[in-house]
């Protein structure tokens, strides 16, 4: 980012925590496209991705005034962002299956039969939702150890020790349903 | 904690990567106007949890000892 962007940034960050809601549009646009890509890799549904990105928004709003204008808004916002997606896969029922059209990209491995992959899901929606959460940024996203700690505001050892653990949890589990050999 | 097998490791990614395909990060419709609203929507001012508290004790001080209103007047 060059300095004159980043003084924009600054400026703009000033006047939102001041209460400027020009400046929380100008923020929430230039943020909004990132925060959802983030969201809606790991609640892997649009819709409810667009409704966790307003909320994110809404919760920084409320929080304006308690915002330090020189931090940082961006790692502020995925932070926010985190959690939320995280409560939601928290609550969302284990059973649910993903919506049956998933939006462009690559075509899911053909080696994998259409039950299998049901059942992989399956064991892996009934982990905990912070080890699903590290595993899917980690594994299925391949996002660096570094970036999914700051959003999850932990170390990345704590990241790779959650990954590690869904891994044994995951084959365990296929053992069990004879999936993975 | 204990070294995984990169094998199996890449195994259960690729496993978990069948499982759920690559989904599209691009948002496809700008998400302002539902903000706007819900900003809009926004009562008046949240009063935080803490002011309710306060509130809630000088009441109960002042039905328990009424002669402290005075000394809530002198300090209004």
């Amino acid at each position: 980012m060059g300095v004159e962007q980043n003084s924009d940034l600054m400026s703009l960050q000033e006047r939102f925590a001041k209460g400027d809601l020009d400046a929380f549009e100008a923020l929430f646009r230039q943020f909004q496209g990132r925060v959802y890509a983030w969201i809606v890799r790991i609640v892997r549904d649009t819709g409810i991705a667009e409704d966790l990105t307003v909320e994110t928004f809404w919760r920084i709003y409320k929080a304006r005034e308690r915002f330090d204008p020189a931090a940082d808004f961006g790692g502020w916002a995925y932070r926010v962002a985190t959690n939320l997606a995280l409560s939601y896969v928290r609550r969302r029922p284990r059973e649910q299956e993903l919506p049956a059209e998933v939006p462009q990209g690559p075509a899911a491995d053909p080696a994998l039969r259409r039950e299998e992959r049901e059942q992989i899901r399956r064991a892996f929606r009934s982990l905990p939702a912070k080890f699903q959460v590290a595993a899917t940024m980690a594994l299925i996203e391949e996002r660096p150890y570094q970036e999914i700690a700051d959003a999850l505001g932990i170390a990345p050892g704590t990241v790779k020790s959650r990954v590690y653990r869904a891994v044994r949890m995951l084959r365990k589990q296929l053992r069990r349903t004879q999936v993975h050999s | 904690m204990k070294p995984e097998d990169p094998d199996q490791e890449e195994e259960i990614q690729r496993q978990l990567k069948g499982a759920y395909p690559a989904i599209d990060t691009e948002l496809h419709r700008d998400l302002w106007p539902a903000m706007l609203r819900r900003i809009q929507a926004e009562p008046a001012r949240d009063v935080p949890w803490y002011d309710w508290v306060l509130a809630g004790c000088s009441m109960v001080l002042l039905a328990v000892f009424p002669k402290l209103a005075w000394l809530f007047a002198y300090h209004l």
